[in-house]
C-alpha cells in the first residue's frame, strides 16, 4: 500500500479514492463519481505562471499609483485612485469596510504576487525556496480573497452610475485593472500546485547536481 | 479511471487539503501532519457542520440590516437620495441602465440569497444523512463556492463613489451603515462555505456499501 499511495488521489469533493493517470497537456482529470476536477496537466506550468505573475506585478503597481478615473466638475477635476477611495472610507467612519477593500484588492493580491514570484523564481533557478511549505499553504488559504476581477466590475458599474450626471475621464489605472483581471485569470489557469510539489519532491540530489 | 469504489477515509487514508498528497493517517486522536507540506491532516474538516451553522446563522441575522439600512447616501443641489441595496437597483433600472441594474441585482440580491438558502439546504441534508441526489448537491456546493465572491460588487461601488465625498457644492456621496452589514454578510457566507465539507454529502452512501 505504501508504495502504491504515491499514485493515489482522493477527490476533494467526495473523497473517492482513484488512481492517477497520465494526461495529455492541457487536459484535466475529473472525478468519476462527482465530476470535480481532480488535477490538470497545465502546459509548461511553472514558466508560464512566472511570466504572468511578473507581468501582473508591473501592472499592479501602475494600477495602484495612477487614477482610475477623473470627474470633471466646474472649476476643476477630481481624480480617484484605489488608495484614495480606501482613505475616504476610513475617514467616513467605515473602517471595517475600508479594511475589507484594502485586504481584498491591495494587500492580499500584493502578498500573493510577491510570494508566487519568489517561489517560482527559486524553482526556475533550481533552488529549494526557503519556507516553501508555509508559503504554499498561505497561497492556498488567501486565494479566494483576491477580488481584482470583482473590483474591476465594480469600477465599471461606478463608471456607468457616474456618467449619468458627470463628465468622466478614464485613467491609466482603469486599463491596468482591466489587463490585470485577465492576467490573474491566466495565472490561476496556468498555476498547478501539483507541478510545484512534484518539482519539489524530486529535487534533493538530482536537481542540485544538475 | 480505476475500479476503486472506496473513499479514502474508509481505507484509513487521508488526503491533504493543501497539497493533495494521500497518506496513511495513524489511528487514534493524535494529531497528524502531512508528510509533504506539514499541514494538519483530517479525514473531514473538523466541526464542519456546527461551524458552518454558526457562521450561517450570523449571516442570516446580518442579512436583515444589510437590506433595510441605507447603503449609500447621495446628495446634489437638486435631489437627495438614501439608497438601500434594492432601491439602488430599482433606481438604476428606472434611469435606463438596464444591463447594470441586472448585474447589480444578480451580485447583490440573487447571489447572497442563493448562498444562504443553498448552504441551509446542504447542512440540513447532511445532518439528516440524506442520500438524495449527492451529485447535484455537490454541484450546488461548487456553484456556491464559485459565485460567492461576486457579491462584493456593491461594496466596491460604494467605496469608489464615496471617494467623491467632497465635490464641493455639486454633490456628496456617503457610505451608509448598510454597507457594513452587507460586507459582513458576504464575508460570513464565504467563511461558511469554506467550512462546509462536501465529502459529508457522500458519507451516508459509503456507509451503506460497506454494510
Amino acid at each position: 500500500m505504501a508504495t502504491h499511495s504515491a499514485q493515489l488521489i482522493a477527490c476533494h469533493d467526495c473523497d473517492l479514492l482513484q488512481q492517477e493517470i497520465p494526461l495529455n497537456s492541457g487536459c484535466a482529470a475529473s472525478c468519476s463519481r462527482c465530476g470535480a476536477i481532480l488535477y490538470r496537466n497545465a502546459t509548461d506550468s511553472i514558466n508560464r505562471t512566472l511570466a504572468y505573475t511578473l507581468a501582473a506585478s508591473v501592472l499592479f503597481v501602475i494600477a495602484n499609483i495612477f487614477p482610475i478615473f477623473a470627474i470633471e466638475v466646474q472649476g476643476g477635476g477630481r481624480e480617484i485612485n484605489l488608495s484614495g477611495a480606501v482613505r475616504y472610507l476610513w475617514e467616513q467612519q467605515m473602517k471595517s469596510v475600508s479594511l475589507l477593500v484594502v485586504l481584498t484588492t491591495i494587500l492580499i493580491p500584493a502578498l500573493e504576487l510577491v510570494t508566487m514570484s519568489y517561489l517560482l523564481l527559486a524553482l526556475k533557478l533550481r533552488i529549494v525556496p526557503v519556507g516553501h511549505r508555509i508559503l504554499l499553504r498561505m497561497i492556498n488559504i488567501v486565494g479566494p480573497w483576491i477580488m481584482i476581477d470583482v473590483f474591476m466590475l465594480g469600477v465599471l458599474v461606478s463608471l456607468v452610475k457616474l456618467t449619468n450626471s458627470f463628465q468622466v475621464i478614464p485613467g491609466v489605472a482603469l486599463w491596468s485593472f482591466g489587463a490585470l483581471t485577465f492576467l490573474y485569470a491566466a495565472t490561476s489557469a496556468s498555476f498547478s500546485a501539483r507541478d510545484v510539489w512534484a518539482r519539489l519532491d524530486r529535487k534533493p540530489g538530482v536537481e542540485m547536481a544538475a | 479511471m480505476t475500479k476503486l469504489t472506496m473513499s479514502a477515509a474508509e481505507q484509513g487514508l487521508c488526503s491533504c487539503h493543501i497539497c493533495n498528497l494521500v497518506s496513511r493517517r495513524p489511528g487514534g486522536e493524535t494529531p497528524a501532519h502531512c508528510p509533504r507540506c506539514g499541514a494538519r491532516l483530517h479525514f473531514r474538516k473538523p466541526g464542519s457542520v456546527s461551524r458552518c451553522w454558526a457562521l450561517l446563522i450570523a449571516a442570516y441575522v446580518l442579512y436583515i440590516p444589510a437590506n433595510l439600512l441605507t447603503i449609500m447616501e447621495t446628495g446634489s443641489l437638486f435631489n437627495y437620495r438614501k439608497d438601500t441595496i434594492v432601491s439602488g437597483v430599482v433606481h438604476l433600472w428606472k434611469t435606463g441602465s438596464w444591463l447594470i441594474a441586472v448585474i447589480v441585482f444578480i451580485a447583490s440580491v440573487t447571489i447572497p440569497l442563493l448562498k444562504l438558502i443553498s448552504l441551509t439546504l446542504l447542512l440540513i441534508s447532511v445532518q439528516r444523512r440524506s442520500k438524495w441526489h449527492p451529485r447535484q448537491r455537490t454541484r450546488l456546493y461548487r456553484l456556491v463556492e464559485l459565485v460567492g465572491r461576486w457579491s462584493m460588487l456593491d461594496i466596491y461601488v460604494v467605496a469608489l463613489l464615496a471617494a467623491l465625498v467632497q465635490l464641493g457644492s455639486i454633490a456628496t456621496v456617503k457610505a451608509g451603515p448598510g454597507a457594513l452589514a452587507f460586507g459582513a454578510v458576504v464575508v460570513l457566507t464565504m467563511f461558511a462555505s469554506m467550512q462546509f465539507d462536501p465529502r459529508l454529502i457522500w458519507d451516508p452512501l459509503q456507509k451503506e456499501r460497506t454494510l
